[in-house]
């Protein structure tokens, strides 16, 4: 059949599977949008507050979905409020499309207005991205687009479609959608020098990462800790692939790890990583991280083995795929020993920080346990009360906690929240966030609002930038320099004014009314959690350091 | 080739932006390029890259690796510089007078270059060969003066039969 550029765009998404994309609508894209018009009925469309919010959501969308989140943004402005987004969705590997509208070709490069070259500005940032010229193109492009956003590593894709590209008129054919494949090119020969190294080991740790994730290998995962009697620690990324209630869970490693978790990994003879890229925050200093232990990488990038830690046996491919293949070959072992150690580092009780506040941020996050089930999706923002929920939020089912891992984008949370939302099918989603993070982004409230999304937000309150003012207080003698944000804003009256429920809770008492109001009503709730200022995230190691230099409180 | 140096020959899709995509991805990995030079291949559709670099065996695999990731990078070989025919190309003015014109002819005839261009107070040479040949030529000239000169980076292709381009699905 004919079709017009918009139209190759909306039979091709709906060819690969989108029925919901996120946007902003805008001079480059009004084709777009008014093919969307007609189509409200096979794509819904949520038109969020700030291009950067509907670009977070899409991420969030592919990490709740596992399918290809899509985002529209016009040209110029739209398309650089992305590209934070975009750049989250590299970092993390999630699996988005950005289509962006631009100005027609004839006025390429003359600095036309809302002109911007965004395909130039985001090719750092994606896994790749094109600039569309000629309609006939199209459809197979965003067809590839799909296609590289899923495989291998997922992560970003953008097209950048000119005006007239959106307009002009081609053949068009639906086509069948190439089905991604689980990947595995770990040969029988390294799958046996690993199989080896295991069952040498006498110290195993199981290091798991987004990779575990992204691949669904928590079952895996978990069977391989049984069998051969290893503790399984996290990178944050990797926190829900399996259970908390696993007995061999350990929680978080790294920076801000939980106390056994992290010296369980500085103490293992062998870490057996899967799916992780070894991030200076979960490492620290890197010429210690091996010292005592052998490593066996899995992941499906090849480009991360012997990156960033130098790896004794390595196996590329799919984590579930190749923990698969290697539960095939480990025989059964016990490392009572070794066990017992890790009990009692986990018997170790992590201190407080701060002793006589009214309301610890691991109180309030065990009360919103109260309130939440296995599948609720939960989403942070960037800042202290990321690690608190990343320390002590026990996540249950892959997919469901959503936070800016590599990127570290204080504002990710609220678009997260919507797009997690909206991808479980509207049912009440958390985020918890900071007064910091909340105030960069806290507009998309009034998306929440209009399409009637159940969130609760979580403002841990304590008027300052807490994660840079804890790094003030450990590393710059106190000075805490444009810290205290001095603000008064009232987030009840906020939440009221953008037409969304209030809450101010002081104490756990005061938090578990406004809960149970929060998850009763319909449409976002806020609640604003009054927290002290003295309050730390602890463990905490230096950048650089290891478990020598660990601070417990 | 200098100290460190290696040789890495990349057939890349042949369209506008690749250039950027390869150099780009060079500079925000933290990684150097000595030199590059890109142009089409015998089949249109492609374009060759010889770069050279500097690093030791884990910069070689970690630069492979990532360019390996792109979706315009096509194939990729490090080439070892014994199985490797390597050229680069001088073009290069330099001032002569009645007294030095003789000397200089003498010595672009020693090093296989040609004159290119014929003034009464200068000469244009082109000198083609490995880097160390161009150095040791430029090193010898410029006792009399170098007004302007421009060299491309190495070009390279593995010896022997095959054709890199033909084993590309």
């Amino acid at each position: 059949m004919k079709a017009t550029g918009t139209k190759v765009i909306i039979e091709t998404l709906i060819e690969q599977g989108c029925d919901t994309v996120f946007g902003y609508p805008g001079g480059a894209v009004l084709s777009i949008y008014d093919e969307l018009y007609g189509h409200s009925d096979r794509i819904r469309h949520i038109t969020c507050a700030h291009e950067q919010g509907a670009a977070h959501a899409a991420d969030a969308y592919s990490r709740v979905t596992g399918k290809v989140g899509v985002v529209i943004a016009t040209s110029g402005p739209g398309a650089t409020n992305l590209v934070t987004g975009i750049a989250n969705a590299y970092l993390d590997s999630s699996p988005v499309v950005a289509i962006t509208g631009n100005v027609p070709l004839s006025l390429l490069g003359k600095d036309s207005f809302q002109e911007v070259d965004i395909t130039g500005i985001t090719m750092p940032v994606t896994k790749h991205n094109y600039i569309v010229k000629d309609v006939n193109e199209l459809a197979n492009l965003i067809r590839e687009a799909f296609f590289i956003a899923q495989s291998g590593r997922p992560g970003p894709v953008l097209i950048d479609v000119p005006k007239d590209v959106q307009t002009a008129v081609c053949d068009f054919e639906h086509k069948k959608v190439i089905k991604k494949k689980r990947v595995c090119s770990a040969t029988e020969e390294q799958l046996l020098k690993a199989t080896e190294l295991i069952s040498q080991s006498k110290k195993p740790y199981i290091y798991c990462g987004g990779g575990a994730v992204i691949s669904q290998a928590g079952k895996e995962i978990a069977k391989l800790a049984e069998r051969i009697d290893s503790p399984i620690g996290f990178s944050m990324m990797g926190l829900s692939a399996v259970s908390a209630d696993n007995p061999y869970w350990l929680g978080m490693t790294g920076m801000h790890g939980r106390f056994a978790s992290t010296k369980a990994h500085s103490e293992a003879d062998l870490i057996i990583a899967a799916g992780v890229r070894f991030s200076d925050r979960a490492t620290g200093n890197r010429s210690k991280y091996t010292q005592n232990a052998k490593v066996i990488h899995i992941d499906i990038d090849p480009a991360e083995i012997n990156k960033n830690i130098e790896t004794h046996c390595s196996l590329v491919g799919d984590v579930g795929t190749v923990v698969t293949k290697l539960l095939d070959k480990v025989e059964k072992k016990t490392n009572t020993q070794w066990m017992d150690a890790v009990q009692k580092m986990k018997d170790l009780k992590e201190m407080r920080s701060c002793k006589d506040s009214v309301m610890h941020p691991e109180d309030i996050i065990e009360k919103v346990m109260e309130y939440t089930d296995a599948s609720t999706i939960v989403a942070t923002d960037v800042g202290q009360h990321q690690m608190w929920v990343a320390q002590y939020y026990r996540f249950k089912k892959p997919r469901t906690h959503l936070t800016s891992g590599g990127l570290g984008a204080m504002g990710f949370g609220m678009g997260a929240a919507i797009g997690g939302c909206v991808a479980s099918g509207g049912k009440r989603t958390v985020l918890f966030t900071g007064d910091g993070s909340f105030g960069m982004n806290l507009i998309e409230l009034a998306t929440a609002v209009t399409y009637k999304l159940p969130l609760v937000i979580l403002i841990f309150n304590n008027g300052v930038l807490g994660m840079v003012r804890q790094w003030q207080h450990a590393f710059f003698d106190s000075r805490y320099s444009h810290t205290t944000l001095d603000r008064k804003t009232d987030f009840v009256k906020l939440a009221q004014a953008f037409g969304a429920s209030g809450y101010r809770a002081t104490d756990i008492k005061t938090l578990d009314e406004a809960l149970k109001k929060a998850f009763s009503t319909q449409g976002p709730a806020v609640i604003d959690c009054v927290i002290d200022k003295e309050e730390k995230v602890y463990p905490m190691i230096p950048p650089e350091g290891s478990i020598d230099d660990i601070i417990t409180r | 080739m200098k100290q460190g140096q290696f040789i890495l020959s990349v057939l890349v899709a042949n369209h506008a932006g690749v250039l950027t995509r390869v150099s780009g991805l060079f500079s925000r990995r933290n990684y150097n390029i000595d030199s590059l030079n890109v142009a089409v291949t015998e089949d249109p559709l492609f374009s060759r890259m010889t770069i050279i670099a500097r690093g030791d065996q884990a910069v070689r695999e970690q630069i492979t690796k990532q360019l390996s990731k792109l979706q315009d990078v096509k194939k990729i070989e490090l080439l070892t510089p014994e199985k490797t025919v390597l050229r680069e190309h001088l073009l290069i003015k330099i001032k002569v007078t009645k007294k030095t014109r003789g000397e200089i002819v003498e010595s672009v005839n020693i090093f296989r270059g040609r004159v290119v261009d014929f003034n009464i107070d200068a000469l244009t040479v082109e000198v083609t060969g490995e880097s160390d040949k161009l150095d040791a030529f430029i090193k010898f000239v410029s006792q009399f003066g170098i007004l302007e000169m421009c060299r491309a980076g190495a070009l390279a292709v593995k010896r022997g039969a095959g054709n890199d381009n033909k084993e590309e699905e």
